[in-house]
């Protein structure tokens, strides 16, 4: 029952996360990355299964957990993933800030300046 | 405590007997470079220091990579766990003969960068961090070609991605910010959607160790969406690849850092992306990938005729190489889409030569921008009369890339030629044909207007010496395509035993689970 609220919650995420990332305007496009890390976040978790009641501890004498317990590793991929999208954001960030200071737009149709459209043909003959 | 540990038996869960003294070479690589970006920047405030430790540690890079090819060409794929946990639990380094090449190729386009820096990259630009960036690319690189657990693989995408960030805005100038900006957002996208295919495949699998997931698919492809599966994997390295339709972060951004830094991407980016492919669509998900061959068809048809047209169209030097990486990067789909051990062979053949290859093309367009004043084919011109040599090179390599022999760009041509047409797949082995002829033209055409033609104005016409140290790592990477060329068989039986291990991963399984275990 979690798991399909689970599936539905991260399904909102991304598409509230492609709609942002759509946008023309940088600042919008950066608060779509954030969603979108976080979208990806709560997919692995549900990909993970979900179970809360027995921790993943084994018991004395025992090798193997005696039958399912909750699974901890998603936790794990999560963190990396959560401190490498941080970190992605935050470069990011501070990119547009600098863009919006050097170009003066946050516009992504206005950025032409590595392709301008006045780009010349190359010559036929010399 | 003497009491409870004798009674686990800890062979269940852990490799009890010590790492063989060789198979550290597994980890070195990774190792070395990221020691070595951590000692340089410390250092970072040295600028004439930090070249010296960067070519030094990059020669030693490129002599471990060299061992471990030997090792494994001698022994097979080598796997090493981390933490001494038996795989499928620990991360597990697992190096077969693609990797080893990948890595090796990568280190010596690595280390060619790095000398055609001394002069390049100024004293700000080292003080921002050009060579602790490089080292610490070098190793998501050799981490990606290294890996063998996916997850894993996507950290090292991750390291090189960052690293990249670092190297493109070095100098910050407009055209950087701008072309940054494209470049971080697309490729952002592309490693999520990489990491949303891991987080389903680990919903699937229960695992994220590669040999764990190749022995698995073949069970669960009745009951699971694995088609689905690789066709996301395919959107996502596709788009680090750069492939047709989501490839246009690349024209965008390479032609505008240090070219030295294009030169790196282009040797070394992009062809994570395929070797990445190669990986997921022939080692884990053979079956899918034939499923989904028509689709690869079309996208490299498309990629390589898009990449060809649009070199075509640019005046910029920078801008045509760009274009060639992508119609490069084409034909090493054609492979993948053709499949077999004689295509797959042709697909790893051709992005190591490309490595190499469009890396000396950046290298030789900075040498002419600093003879004759620019990257414009509007206005350059005079380069043959006033540099002999460098337009002689750039002819090799005009030639390289065009898929003349007797370099390096014709081998794999002929073996993708000949694999697509015992396929049955004539249109692709046609458009690898037609894609020749066309990158021959716009490469003629570049040789003809900057090298050919006379300086336009007389300020131009004086020769501007050439350091070098700047000209070596072009002559040396030359001389490889050319070596490559006249003499390929024993880099053909590497890329023979390369695809065979991953079209009959036997081997790379046994490497990762040698007591053979139940799936």
């Amino acid at each position: 029952m979690i798991e399909a609220l689970l599936s539905v919650l991260t399904g909102i995420f991304f598409a509230v996360a492609v709609y942002l990332l759509l946008s023309k305007f940088i600042i919008r496009m950066l608060l779509g990355v954030a969603i979108l890390g976080n979208a990806v976040n709560l997919l692995i978790f549900t990909c993970g299964r979900i179970m809360r009641e027995v921790p993943p501890v084994i018991g004395q004498g025992l090798d193997v957990p005696a039958g399912l317990t909750a699974n901890p590793l998603p936790q794990a991929l999560i963190l990396t993933a959560i401190v490498i999208s941080f970190s992605f954001f935050a470069f990011l960030l501070v990119l547009s800030w600098r863009a919006y200071g050097e170009l003066k737009f946050d516009n992504t149709d206005a950025m032409r300046v590595a392709e301008p459209d006045d780009d010349t043909l190359p010559p036929l003959g010399y | 405590m003497a009491a409870s540990s004798s009674s686990i038996d800890l062979s269940a869960a852990l490799v009890l007997e010590p790492v063989a003294a060789l198979d550290w070479l597994v980890i070195l690589p990774v190792a070395w470079c990221i020691g070595i970006g951590a000692i340089l920047m410390m250092v970072r405030h040295q600028g004439r220091l930090q070249p010296l430790i960067a070519v030094a540690a990059l020669c030693v890079l490129v002599g471990l990579d060299s061992a471990l090819l030997w090792h494994v060409a001698g022994e097979g794929p080598v796997t090493m766990v981390m933490g001494r946990w038996l795989p499928p639990f620990g991360i597990a380094f697992t190096v077969d003969l693609t990797g080893a090449l990948f890595a090796l190729v990568a280190a010596i386009v690595a280390l060619a960068g790095a000398v055609a820096a001394i002069t390049d990259i100024d004293a700000s630009g080292r003080r921002y961090g050009f060579y602790p960036c490089l080292m610490l690319l070098m190793a998501g690189v050799s981490g990606a070609f290294l890996t063998g657990d996916i997850f894993n693989l996507y950290v090292w995408f991750e390291v090189l991605l960052i690293s990249s960030f670092g190297l493109l805005v070095l100098g910050g100038e407009r055209q950087q910010i701008d072309g940054a900006v494209k470049y971080g957002f697309l490729n952002l996208v592309a490693t999520t959607l990489f990491l949303i295919a891991t987080g389903y495949l680990y919903g699937i699998f229960g695992t994220l160790n590669m040999a764990d997931i190749a022995r698995k698919a073949p069970l669960l492809k009745e009951t699971a969406p694995l088609v689905t599966l690789t066709a996301l994997y395919l959107f996502a390295f596709g788009m680090k690849a750069a492939a047709f339709p989501v490839n246009f972060w690349l024209p965008a951004s390479y032609h505008t850092p240090r070219i030295v830094v294009s030169a790196l991407f282009a040797g070394l980016l992009t062809k994570v992306g395929v070797y990445a492919l190669i990986r997921v669509l022939i080692l884990l998900f053979p079956v899918e990938r034939l499923a989904l061959s028509p689709v690869l068809s079309v996208v490299a048809v498309l990629t390589m005729i898009t990449g060809a047209l649009g070199a075509l169209a640019q005046s910029d030097t920078r801008r045509v190489l760009g274009y060639l990486v992508i119609s490069g990067i084409g034909a090493m789909l054609a492979g993948l889409a053709v499949g077999g051990p004689d295509a797959i062979a042709g697909t790893i053949f051709y992005a190591l030569h490309s490595m190499l290859v469009m890396t000396a093309l950046y290298l030789a367009a900075g040498l002419a921008a600093r003879t004759a004043g620019g990257f414009s084919l509007q206005t350059l011109g005079g380069i043959h009369h006033n540099h002999v040599l460098l337009s002689g090179v750039s002819l090799v390599l005009f030639f390289a890339v065009s898929g003349l022999p007797p370099f390096s760009g014709f081998w794999p041509k002929v073996i993708l030629v000949k694999a697509a047409l015992a396929g049955e797949h004539w249109w692709l082995a046609a458009t690898v044909l037609l894609t020749g002829l066309l990158t021959l033209i716009v490469t003629g055409r570049v040789y003809l207007l900057a090298y050919w033609r006379p300086a336009g104005n007389a300020a131009t016409d004086v020769p501007v010496a050439l350091p070098a140290t700047a000209f070596m790592p072009l002559l040396v990477l030359t001389a490889l395509s050319i070596v490559i060329g006249l003499y390929p068989e024993p880099l053909l039986d590497l890329v023979r035993g390369a695809a065979l291990t991953l079209d009959a991963p036997a081997a790379y399984l046994d490497s990762v689970f040698p007591q053979g275990g139940a799936p």
